[in-house]
């Protein structure tokens, strides 16, 4: 199997702090790599040193064997990879149609295409699919800000996914779902995996939800990683038990 | 609940029979200043480009009115047509305006008002100090109306009725702009840059473009109101017009296709209609200015939003 995602000795420090010291790791095809850590272990830091939101210290990001780092995040997205963020980033003003065509419209044609040519970017079709993928049917026209904060977490994801991206990073997606939606939120994203070949790289506090949904999953501490393997490997580690899950 | 597509065809039409029939009976300083609304609002649409679809600062629109005024004055007074200059402004102002951006990639909020200001005072001062080009503080006069296809703009009615035509095809150029990707894009500029960006939209160019396009509808409005004042000088041009355009915006409803000709309304005709007041009429504008933005930040058209659909 191909790594999609290579990350080589990649740091980055703040200062004096090392939130991210030497980790290289490898995603291959179609695989759903947890990555879990104490918090402040440097996980989301390590997602924005992949993803180009912050320029790492020292080290080599390559996605299909390609050198990234440093690329700008824009630019990334055009490679096929997606991603979600920490805290929910939808566009509050848009609705969940606009949100969903916009996550897919730098893709479409060229600049000037998109100046002259179709308001929804010839996008629609492929909006309504996702829409009712992530049941949000009924939604479809409300602005993504009168949505609840689930329904919201859903329309966050599916955005990732509009461009058809063939890696996608999720950071923390289960964080304030409950339980209903949270089903409904791994259900989708093994269908997408198993129909697309996606592969994906999971940040989450959720242990239930990492640990049903990942094949691999890598353990963050203070920057470095302690521990890998399959999710029941994970579990019974001891350094993994000491320095996050506890006794 | 948005407006059914029939009801607002019916409003559109209706607004514009009352255009067309507003100056017919008035003195010609009512139709001047029915000109200057049109002129004003064709700048206020390029602020609220700008500002309120794509949430980058300006205070330098009045630079690109002043750009665009002197162009038009300097070529039509030597007897280029007014076509002229609105290609030559439209183009110097997209330019300048574009360049004008790079700040913004850098800088945003209260830093980057700053370093559009200091842009403005720098045009404002080379209106004023380059008098071989621009003649300084004594300004342009004479500056002529256009014959278009042998009809004579001279008269305001006329004069007025070229600046609804101009005003009507920026309205058109706009609302298509709005309602296209690049729309979507500045709205994801304004609400959620890092978000935007994650998602492939070139933020960087996109704050460049809503620079260029807001300036050279500036330019566009300058073009217009050199011939309608026919007589330009610096001080039209300073910080005073600036302020004045982002009011416009922000009480006509920042980010509202039809905030800036509300706000225009406001800013141009609403002094006036106050005047029955004699000298209080400034007093009860400022009044009413510090009302409205105290307590409806998002301007008339935010206020009209938030009383159709009380939050829930």
């Amino acid at each position: 199997m191909s790594a999609v995602l290579e990350v080589r000795d990649l740091a980055k420090a703040f200062g004096g702090i090392s939130a991210v010291d030497g980790v290289s790791f490898e995603v291959h095809e179609g695989e759903i790599l947890g990555l879990i850590g104490p918090n402040g272990s440097g996980k989301s830091t390590l997602f924005n040193c992949i993803l180009g939101q912050l320029a790492p210290s020292a080290g080599e990001v390559r996605i299909d064997g390609r050198a990234i780092t440093r690329m700008r995040p824009c630019d990334l997205n055009r490679l096929g990879i997606g991603r979600t963020f920490q805290l929910l980033q939808v566009f509050p003003q848009l609705s969940v149609r606009e949100n969903l065509v916009l996550a897919g419209q730098e893709h479409q044609g060229s600049m000037w295409s998109r100046l002259v040519g179709r308001r929804d970017a010839g996008l629609g079709a492929s909006a309504n699919r996702m829409i009712e993928f992530f049941r949000l049917t009924a939604l479809t026209e409300e602005k993504a800000g009168a949505l609840s904060y689930g329904q919201q977490k859903l329309l966050d994801v599916a955005m990732a996914f509009m461009a058809g991206p063939r890696l996608v990073l999720l950071d923390e997606p289960a964080g304030g779902v409950n339980p209903t939606m949270l089903a409904e939120l791994r259900e989708r994203l093994r269908e997408i995996n198993a129909a697309e070949r996606a592969t994906f790289v999971v940040i989450e506090h959720n242990m239930e939800f990492v640990m049903s949904l990942c094949t691999r999953i890598l353990v963050l501490a203070e920057g470095r990683i302690i521990a890998e393997g399959a999710p029941a490997e994970i579990r019974s580690n001891p350094d993994v038990i000491e320095a996050y899950l506890g006794g | 609940m948005r407006m059914p597509r029939n009801a607002r065809a019916i409003a559109a039409a209706v607004a514009v029979a009352l255009l067309v029939a507003a100056p017919f009976g008035l003195k010609p300083y009512g139709i001047y200043l029915l000109s200057l609304w049109a002129v004003m609002t064709i700048a206020a649409i390029g602020l609220n480009l700008t500002l309120g679809y794509a949430g980058q600062i300006s205070l330098a629109q009045a630079a690109f009115v002043g750009i665009g005024a002197y162009t038009a004055a300097l070529l039509t007074t030597q007897g280029w047509p007014l076509w002229s200059a609105f290609l030559l402004a439209t183009g110097l102002c997209l330019v300048v305006g574009w360049l004008l951006g790079y700040p913004a990639l850098r800088v945003q909020h209260h830093y980057l008002a700053f370093v559009t200001l200091s842009f403005a005072t720098l045009v404002f001062l080379m209106l004023r100090n380059e008098e071989w080009l621009t003649k300084g503080v004594y300004g342009i006069s004479g500056i002529p109306r256009p014959t278009l296809l042998g009809w004579s703009t001279k008269a305001p009615l006329d004069f007025y009725f070229f600046c609804l035509g101009v005003l009507a095809l920026v309205s058109a150029a706009a609302w298509w702009l709005i309602r296209s990707p690049w729309g979507r894009a500045f709205t994801a500029l304004r609400e959620n840059p890092i978000r935007a960006d994650s998602l492939g939209v070139d933020t960087r160019r996109y704050t460049l473009m809503a620079f260029a396009i807001g300036s050279a509808l500036g330019g566009i409005a300058g073009v217009m109101y050199a011939p309608l004042v026919q007589f330009i000088e610096p001080t039209a041009f300073a910080l005073n017009l600036s302020l004045n355009l982002l009011l416009m915006v922000m009480v006509g409803g920042s980010g509202y296709f039809l905030g800036p000709f509300l706000g225009a309304a406001v800013s141009v005709l609403l002094p006036e209609w106050l005047r029955f007041s004699e000298g209080l009429y400034l007093i009860l504008y400022a009044m009413f200015v510090m009302i409205l933005m105290a307590f409806c930040p998002s301007g008339l058209l935010g206020l009209a939003e938030r009383l159709r659909k009380p939050s829930r």
